[in-house]
């Protein structure tokens, strides 16, 4: 059994306009103590996918139809304050934007500890205590000057590792990092990846890591998920997908990184056309208008996951045609 | 000979900074103010048709120089020279606001929702007056929105309607419209995912080359700055650190800061990435409001020496065109 398994997820937002398929078929499983990455296109329904775990969505989105089971437990339908007790205490998330999950109004002490107080049974004091453990865990000196501080005081490094250490804090099983170092400098970020993997470690916690940073998917993650308008086009161990992209999405944006090691200044291959429009998909493969090697049938019809590796999906008609897939999983390792 | 537009022999350098300072009064308390120097002594030039980059980590006063620059804030000291000219009285600005202009950080937040995008990239063509009659107007507007790879039937759409990276071609249409010869590009692809912003950054690379421009870049991503930039400048809590050509900053980085920024990286292969030797610094970044004496970084240098700590060490030229504020080089 998987810490999480994620089964044809539905999550759409009902506007005036009509309805967005934010998530429109998603599958996939984590497994304890894993790294799992998440990239895609901006807008391909990452954070609705985290939230949709929490169950945190906004009005107007909501969940259509699907399965998300925790450890074996079914969580869609489950009441707001039975997921209340899941948030924060199993599964904690970090936001893509610190500022907007740290209150303003109140001190880093009084939502440290009320985060704790709210999921465990440790008194005001105890809570206190906790607190000022994680932010030395975190690497934050001077943690009960800190507790005494306000978000907008501390530079964004330091709000991340709080926000890191918030989530943290009830010792989950899951931690959805939502671009956790998008905003902050390269050391920074080393700091904070480095902190996050040593927790994962010391704690046995499994963690689902979002981001567009193709370094730092690579440098983190035991496996990757790659998506695109809702859905999953390929998913693999972070070696497949570097190393034998099967999906021409995938393909298109390992092409699209600029080469560190490049001293010439080689133009740049990006991915051509535009998005989706999530209010007006396409029948077949959603990829498909912006693909050059589109068939007929990749406009007709929506392809399947199939194996293409023991730890390797995906879903793209090229694979039928070649015939270098599978419905099975097989047995033998991916060359 | 080359001449700028004053008819005077017209100078390497289209941009120069000198001694520039930007300070911002906060108030720390009941009638209490302090200075947060976001830019401090700052001094560069940037080469008539090249792209300078601008890297340094979130504060540490990217944006505040490029606004300085552009006089959108006055600088609190210090002297900014466009094309020979020294920036500053009333005549020199009306002709400088034409052309230097800026690409902003957020393209989510950065264009008006409730502005067609039509009247967006009009902005500085109705502020300068530079189109006379509606269709020389919207000529010009059709004109700018090819440019950029927009489409001209999207004219009339508001700004809400379009993804990030077109948001972000038109705000780059709107910077191109009064004819600049600079622009401050301000992250302008930060906020794009990897392939969208593929798209904006081979479009303004060639804007460069069509156009003959002028670019300052300002970004945290160094492979991104790396690929579009000629020379790169690191800043650290307002400070100048190094400045070099984008290959020797980051094949020969010699600023301690610079090193480990380099080494931090995060390189888009999981084999290399295994092997990265990452050099990662301890301690958090000062506050800007308690810059440390001395070196801004010396509370994070493994190289501190009591020198350090005394005296703010000056740019000096390490090797042909690479600058580097260090003490220990
Ligand atoms: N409140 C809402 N109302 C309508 N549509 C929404 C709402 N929130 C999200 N969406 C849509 O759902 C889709 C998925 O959004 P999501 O935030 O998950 O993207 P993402 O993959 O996290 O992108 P990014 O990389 O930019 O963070 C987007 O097309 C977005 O426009
Ligand atoms: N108008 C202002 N008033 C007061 N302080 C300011 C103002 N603008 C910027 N600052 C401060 O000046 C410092 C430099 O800010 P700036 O926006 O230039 O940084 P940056 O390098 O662009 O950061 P980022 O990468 O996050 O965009 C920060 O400490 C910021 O809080
Ligand atoms: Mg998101
Ligand atoms: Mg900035």
């Amino acid at each position: 059994m998987s810490l999480l398994e994620v089964r044809d997820l539905h999550t759409s937002f009902f506007t005036p306009a009509g309805e967005v398929k934010a998530v429109n078929g998603l599958s996939f499983s984590l497994e304890k103590g894993k790294v799992l990455g998440i990239v895609g296109e901006s807008g391909s329904g990452k954070s609705v996918t985290a939230y949709s775990i929490l169950q945190i969505l906004t009005h107007p989105g909501r969940i259509v139809s699907g399965s998300i089971r925790f450890h074996g437990e079914e969580l869609v339908g489950k009441s707001d304050e039975e997921m209340r007790k899941i948030r924060g205490n199993k599964i904690s998330i970090i936001f893509q934007d610190p500022m907007t999950s740290l209150n303003p109004t109140f001190t880093i002490g009084n939502q440290l500890c009320e985060a704790i107080e709210m999921h465990t049974d440790r008194n005001r004091e105890q809570s206190r205590a906790r607190a000022v453990e994680m932010l030395k865990l975190v690497g934050i000196s001077e943690p009960e000057k800190r507790l005494k501080q306000y978000a907008y005081e501390l530079s964004g490094g330091m709000r991340q590792r709080v926000m890191i250490a918030m989530a943290l804090a009830c010792e989950p099983d899951i931690l959805i990092a939502d671009e956790p170092t998008t905003a902050l400098d390269v050391t920074i970020q080393a700091q904070i990846l480095e902190l996050m993997m040593k927790l994962q470690k010391e704690l046995g916690m499994a963690i689902m890591m979002i981001t567009h940073d193709m370094g730092v998917i690579a440098s983190v993650c035991d496996e990757v998920i790659v998506m695109y308008a809702g859905g999953v086009c390929e998913r693999g161990t972070t070696d497949a997908i570097f190393y034998n992209p099967r999906h021409e999405y995938t393909r298109g944006l390992m092409r699209s990184i600029p080469d560190m090691s490049d001293d010439e200044k080689t133009p740049l291959i990006p991915i051509t056309g535009t998005p989706i429009d999530l209010l007006h998909m396409p029948p077949g493969c959603p990829f498909a208008p912006r693909c050059e090697q589109a068939m007929k049938i990749c406009l007709q019809e929506k392809p399947k996951e199939y194996w293409v590796g023991r730890d390797h999906l995906s879903a793209c008609w090229m694979n039928v045609k070649d015939g270098i897939c599978c419905t099975e999983r097989p047995e033998e390792e991916e060359s | 000979m080359e001449r700028n537009q004053a008819g005077k022999p017209a100078s390497e350098y289209l941009v120069q900074v000198s001694h520039l300072k930007q300070y911002f009064p906060v108030s720390t308390g009941f009638l209490k103010t302090t200075m947060l120097k976001a830019v401090d002594d700052v001094s560069f030039g940037i080469r008539r048709g090249e792209t300078l980059g601008l890297v340094g980590e979130s504060g540490c006063g990217k944006t505040t120089v490029g606004r300085t620059l552009l006089h959108l804030y006055t600088p609190t000291e210090g002297e900014i020279w466009f094309d020979g000219e020294k920036i500053g009285s009333r005549e020199s600005l009306k002709n400088f606001r034409k052309r230097a202009q800026m690409v902003f950080q957020d393209p989510y937040s950065s264009l008006n929702p409730r502005m067609t995008v039509a009247d967006i990239v009009a902005e500085p063509i109705d502020v300068h007056k530079l189109c006379a009659g509606r269709e020389a107007r919207e000529a010009r507007i059709r004109e700018l929105m090819t440019l950029v790879g927009l489409n001209t039937e999207h004219a009339t759409r508001y700004a809400h309607e379009f993804s990030g990276g077109q948001r972000q071609r038109i705000g780059i249409a709107r910077a191109l419209a009064s004819n600049p010869e600079f622009i401050v590009c301000d992250e302008p692809v930060s906020a794009l995912d990897v392939s969208i912003q593929a798209q904006v950054i081979n479009m303004l690379e060639e804007l460069q080359e069509r156009l003959g421009l002028t670019y300052l870049f300002i970004a945290h991503d160094i492979s991104v700055v790396k690929h579009i930039s000629n020379r790169i400048a690191v800043m650290y809590l307002g400070h100048m650190m190094e400045l070099a050509s984008a290959n020797e900053l980051t094949g020969h980085p010699l600023h301690p800061y610079t090193v480990s920024l380099m080494s931090a990286v995060p390189i888009p292969d999981p084999k290399e990435s295994r092997k990265q030797q990452r050099i990662v610094l301890e301690g958090d970044v000062p506050s800007p409001l308690k810059v440390p004496s001395g070196c801004p970084f010396r509370t994070r240098c493994s190289r501190a020496t009591k020198e350090c700590a005394e005296r703010c060490p000056e740019m000096r030229e390490a090797s042909p065109d690479h600058f580097v504020a260090c003490h220990h080089l």
